[in-house]
């Protein structure tokens, strides 16, 4: 097992030095300089240029920012953004929490919903349940999730006045960020109706990030529990008489399981583009929306770390899952 | 017993929570994009200011509401010497600084804060130049401050001396503007005895009305009124920025009460505003110009008749209606209508194709193709460069001029259009920085900007307009210096380096519940001074 | 004489499949009404001059935001209303359609021949050649895709070519692992080896003897590409990344028309409608075609 990990590990080792090649090359050939940007109408002498180019590192050579940037990055130095001039790892610690609480509560409501649908769905497969939800879940599948936000921001917030706008709590409440979740921090902090305030600021762009995964998950269980269904030793369970709870219960949905959870693990990266539509419809305060905008004001360090951070994530997730898989598959291990 | 106290301070403390929103007035504004910091000095964009410079912190002088008038801020009284070289300022006295978790001032605000706020700017080897690595001072910079002061001396505790390397007139209303916000040098020592330095840019400690409470990234900043304000104490309670960029949200957030008051709202809704009894509608010219810059140098632009011609080709009013879809008006001077010496006798160019088809027959202009350059981004003062330059381009047609539209990503843009050999007219402009006349007239049309990385994009040198404008850098009497910007003005009409476009309009909604907020012509929030009704 | 005999047996064999696939596609209802909207949209497209009633661009000054005919105020001249500068809807969504059916076949074409070329290279030869491969597509995967993609288009420039070069560039990989893995398992196929044997060169191996055979799964791949190439477009032209005003491109439009949503539905409510049942119709065709090819690949 240690072995089956470690050799997991080894192989991102190259995989992550070309994640770093490729955030900060990419982000070098972004056209535009921010030294101008920051100049603005004014215009700027080309010596002052040069000096302000200076002091930010531009002037050496490309492959030597390069190493710079993976010594710093050894040393778990992000660099500054150049716009607020803060640490990008601060930054992005800030408004990390608030994009892991929406794709947590999406992953969440894609499961508990995604997954017994999908479980029904095959055992009544052909029934009126069966096609209703395989066609809405196509449909969710299909679905361009920036216009399926305002849609819900027209009903509910515009036209119901049911939810907030936007933001992440109403502005009455004020408590410190103890962990960064805006749902745990709020009942800590014990105010009357902050809970719910704050999730009612959560449940639309939720509903809306999990979406897709919701549809993706509730194919991909209809699909892996009539595969297991169809097996030899379910069937044999059925026809020795074992009640359907049973058989669904404790053989069918153990096996169907496996796939499952491996479809989960890899919305991560699916969370992570809608997050960035998601947040910018909704305003959500996280590292989508931050992303974006540091992209539009050439902001290299933010762009180039940013990238390399969720990158890393993206990874990483990943790897859990292949190690659950592993460890719930033994076979896996052996290959 | 102790559990009777511990639920005596439960009852208490939620007595305080629920009284709170009720008694405390909170305002909530909802600003349109988050800080930079929350120090002023290395930054230069007015969200950033709005929300450190103007409620945290004080300036030695200050904008008068609602003008681009200096009064006295932190210094009381100034004398200037005879030579325009030394500017003594009277420090007011029993000033408060802010108290924070880490921080307790121990004395007033004095003259070493003064020195501090100022050098800390200008000398690179002072101690908190680089307080951030990488940090830098764009307006110390651009306002020419490191040149222009030989030193700062203090007389004693409550008077400070600023020596001038030449006479500038601009200096005073320099100095009002956010970069020269004074901080506390005590406060600054704290954090570097703590080993947080940085900190000055994220837990602001300053003398303004409203003290720093909270930023959440992103999402909200909170402050508390300042009780122990030297000048009006602030009639509400708590202010709160919201953060919200999306200019729709902005505006149904404020019709859903959410908030009192937002800047920048979408030209679409300006009717959907007016027509709501909830809200009102504030409004006026921006301090700021849009303009169509011909390279002055390249023949046949380098004619003032040709240039005259072509702005007599361009139907300045479709562009206002279109472009601005009606929140502007039309230009014709470079400064626009709510600064000082706007010469308002000035006529403008009438719109008439068959003139300047006239005169360009007469100059021999024939078969003249040109490039105009149109911004990719949109900015305060045009709303749409790509717009205005097919409108244009469709005027030019109608008196045989083609036109070809060319456009750079933004800071190569900014880059190119200075270049001395650059080929084409091009769409910029410009929003105030300090209301003085100078720093549109002096930093976009004099000799000294113009050259490769000036901001005098139509390489226009003219002896007598940048006499003119010198001159009335030097002059420290508003009047002599209002004639002086007169005079210019007619001497920039009749050489037309620019078709001058539009001044856009700013407009704030806000709830009609508040009462005392003034726009700033230079584009300020500020809110010491507004209510709101229960 | 016998040459042509092994070609008529081809095509009757090529014929044959068709029948089958057909009738399995036939099954499944859902797939057989995708395809007719899909074929629908192709037509509107290829028709668009034709059947639009004004042109997409021209702008009525007097008809600014006029909501749909059936709706209050609404003009028969403009059956779907106009937009905020008083452009058709129903003109700008019909033109739209060939955006996004443009996108889709670009995307598809340059990412499935880009995929299956690296993937051919990778699998055929292994060794070295495999690893860096695959590595580089390991990394190209690590990365959201649509990040990856406004990323890559704020390099090239915002625009429709750009974003759709990104796109495909982001897709690409899918097709090479696919391409590979089915390489892979054919190379050791008696055939396979048969050809090598009979002096078959390494190109000839490759695209003739071994792309045939792996083309179900590539096929399936490239129709949930195409309808994810028409949502990842409409996403970065609703960004502002993909192609630029005034083009009617339907994501584009969204974002022109976001400031209006509490105020006129239509401007939002359509383009968003036109993308769903768009995609939806190549999704359904793709679950149809995955069906039909290979009952094996029978999943999700």
């Amino acid at each position: 097992m240690i072995r089956f990990i470690l050799g997991k590990l080894l192989y991102l080792v190259p995989t992550f030095l070309g994640i770093t090649l490729i955030a900060f090359s990419f982000v070098r050939v972004l056209p535009g300089d921010p030294v101008l940007l920051m100049a603005g109408e004014r215009g700027i002498t080309p010596e002052r240029h040069a000096e302000l180019s200076a002091q930010l590192g531009f002037d050496r050579p490309i492959w030597q920012q390069y190493f710079d940037f993976l010594g710093r990055l050894l040393q778990g130095d992000l660099g500054n953004s150049l716009v607020t001039k803060k640490p990008v790892l601060t930054e992005f610690l800030a408004l990390f929490p608030a994009t892991v609480e929406l794709g947590l509560v999406a992953i969440v409501i894609a499961t508990l919903v995604g997954v017994p649908v999908g479980v029904i769905a095959a055992i009544r497969r052909g029934s009126w349940f069966d096609q209703i939800s395989m066609t809405g879940a196509l449909v969710g599948f299909s679905m361009p999730i920036f216009w399926w936000g305002l849609l819900l921001i027209i009903l509910f917030s515009g036209i119901l006045q049911w939810t907030p706008v936007s933001g992440r709590i109403s502005l009455m409440y004020f408590f410190p960020q103890v962990t960064g979740f805006m749902l745990i921090d709020s009942l800590l902090s014990g105010q009357k109706g902050a809970f719910a305030s704050a999730a009612s600021h959560l449940i639309l762009p939720a509903v809306v990030l999990a979406t897709i995964p919701l549809a993706v998950i509730a194919r991909q269980t209809r699909s892996a529990m009539l595969e297991v269904m169809g097996e030899d030793y379910v069937r044999t369970a059925r026809a020795k008489g074992l009640p359907q709870s049973r058989v669904v219960g404790v053989h069918a949905l153990r096996n169907a399981m496996i796939p499952v959870i491996t479809t989960i693990g890899l919305q991560v990266g699916v969370l992570m583009a809608g997050a960035i539509l998601t947040e910018t419809i909704f305003s959500w305060p996280g590292i989508g929306k931050w992303m974006i905008d540091s992209i539009s004001r050439r902001d290299y360090p933010v762009v180039q770390s940013g990238l390399l951070l969720i990158a890393g994530l993206v990874m990483l997730v990943n790897l859990l899952v292949d190690l659950t898989y592993g460890l719930i598959n033994p076979r896996i291990r052996h290959k | 017993m102790k559990l009777v106290t511990r639920s005596l301070v439960a009852a208490s403390a939620l007595a305080m929570m629920t009284a709170m929103p009720a008694m405390a007035k909170t305002f909530v504004y909802c600003s349109e994009a988050s800080p930079e910091g929350f120090d002023p000095a290395p930054y230069t964009s007015g969200t950033t200011f709005d929300a450190s410079a103007h409620p945290v912190y004080n300036r030695l002088v200050e904008f008068k509401k609602g003008t681009t008038e200096i009064e006295p801020g932190l210094a009381e009284a100034w004398e200037v010497s005879a030579d325009g070289l030394e500017y003594t300022f009277k420090l007011r006295q029993g000033v408060k600084w802010h108290s924070n978790e880490i921080f307790t001032p121990t004395r007033d605000f004095n003259a070493d804060d003064v020195i501090f706020s100022y050098e800390r700017q200008g000398k690179a080897d002072h101690p908190w130049n680089q307080y951030i690595a990488g940090v830098s001072y764009e307006y110390f910079n651009s306002m020419e401050m490191a040149s222009l002061i030989k030193e700062i001396v203090k007389v004693d505790d409550y008077t400070v001396k600023f020596v001038l390397t030449r006479p500038e007139a601009p200096f005073m209303a320099n100095i009002a503007m956010p970069f020269a916000s004074i901080i506390s040098a005590e406060y600054a020592e704290a954090l570097d005895k703590a080993g947080k330095r940085e900190d000055l840019n994220n837990l602001p400690v300053g003398t303004g009305p409203f003290k720093f409470v909270a930023y959440q990234k992103d999402a909200v900043i909170r402050y508390a009124k300042n009780a122990d304000y030297w000048g009006d104490a602030p009639m509400i309670d708590d202010l709160v920025f919201a953060i919200t960029p999306d200019a729709a949200v902005r505006l149904q957030k404020l019709k859903a009460g959410e908030c009192h008051l937002m800047p920048f709202p979408s030209p679409a809704d300006l009717e959907t505003i007016k027509a709501d009894p909830n809200l009102k509608l504030d409004e006026q010219a921006g301090l700021n110009v849009a303009y169509l810059g011909y390279n002055t140098t390249m023949a046949p632009f380098d004619n003032a008749k040709v240039r005259k011609a072509l702005n007599m080709a361009i139907n300045k009013q479709a562009i206002i209606d279109a472009v601005y879809q009606g929140a502007g008006q039309v230009a014709k001077n470079p400064i626009p209508p709510t600064m000082w010496s706007y010469n308002d006798a000035i006529v403008d160019d009438p719109y008439d194709p068959e003139a300047a088809k006239k005169i360009l027959e007469e100059e021999g202009v024939k078969d003249l193709s040109m490039k105009i350059w149109a911004m990719p981004v949109q900015r305060p003062y045009m709303p749409n460069a790509r717009r205005a330059a097919e409108l244009m381009q469709e005027d030019f047609a109608k008196v045989g001029v083609k036109v070809e539209i060319v456009t750079y990503e933004w800071g190569e843009y900014l880059k190119k259009s200075t270049e001395v050999n650059r080929d084409g007219a091009v769409i910029l402009g410009w929003t105030g920085d300090n209301g003085d006349p100078d720093n549109f007239m002096g930093v976009l049309l004099s000799c000294a900007a113009a050259g490769e990385g000036g901001a005098n994009r139509a390489q226009w040198c003219n002896e007598d307009f940048s006499a003119l404008i010198s001159q009335a850098k030097q002059t420290a009497d508003v009047a002599e210096r209002t004639r002086l910007y007169e005079e210019a003005q007619v001497i920039f009409k009749d050489q037309a380096p620019w078709a001058t476009l539009g001044h856009s309009t700013q407009y704030v909604p806000m709830s009609n519940k508040v009462s005392g907020f003034v726009m700033s012509p230079l584009g300020d929030f500020t809110f010491e001074a507004v209510d709101i009704a229960e | 004489m016998s040459d042509t005999a092994v070609k008529l047996s081809d095509a009757a064999i090529r014929r044959r499949m068709l029948a089958d696939f057909w009738f399995y596609f036939r099954q499944n209802r859902g797939a057989v009404a995708g395809m007719w909207v899909f074929l629908a949209l192709v037509l509107v497209a290829i028709f668009a001059p034709l059947i639009a009633p004004h042109d997409p661009t021209q702008q009525y000054r007097d008809a600014l935001l006029v909501p749909p005919v059936w709706q209050e105020g609404g003009r028969a001249g403009f059956l779907l209303g106009t937009d905020a500068v008083g452009r058709d809807m129903l003109s700008r969504l019909i033109y739209g359609a060939q955006f996004s059916l443009f996108i889709g076949i670009v995307v598809v074409s340059i990412a499935l021949v880009g995929g299956i070329i690296v993937g051919l290279l990778a699998g055929f030869f292994g060794g070295w050649v495999d690893t860096v491969i695959m590595r580089v597509m390991d990394v190209i995967l690590a990365f959201p895709s649509l990040l990856l993609a406004l990323v890559l288009v704020a390099i090239l420039g915002p625009g429709l070519t750009n974003a759709m070069i990104a796109i495909a560039i982001v897709y690409q990989p899918h097709f090479a692992r696919l391409t590979r893995a089915a390489v892979m398992g054919e190379k050791a196929r008696e055939y396979v080896t048969a050809a090598r044997v009979a002096g078959a060169g390494n190109l000839r191996l490759m695209f003739k003897t071994i792309l045939p055979n792996c083309l179900a799964p590539l096929i399936v791949q490239a129709t949930l590409s195409f309808s994810s190439a028409v949502l990842d477009s409409a996403a970065l032209g609703f960004l502002g990344m993909g192609a630029q005003p005034p083009a009617s491109e339907w994501g584009t439009m969204l974002a022109e028309a976001r400031e209006f949503i509490l105020r006129a539905w239509w401007v939002v409510t359509l383009p968003g409608l036109a993308i769903l049942t768009s995609v939806l119709a190549i999704n359904l065709m793709g679950d149809g075609l995955r069906d039909a090819l290979d009952p094996k690949l029978k999943r999700s």
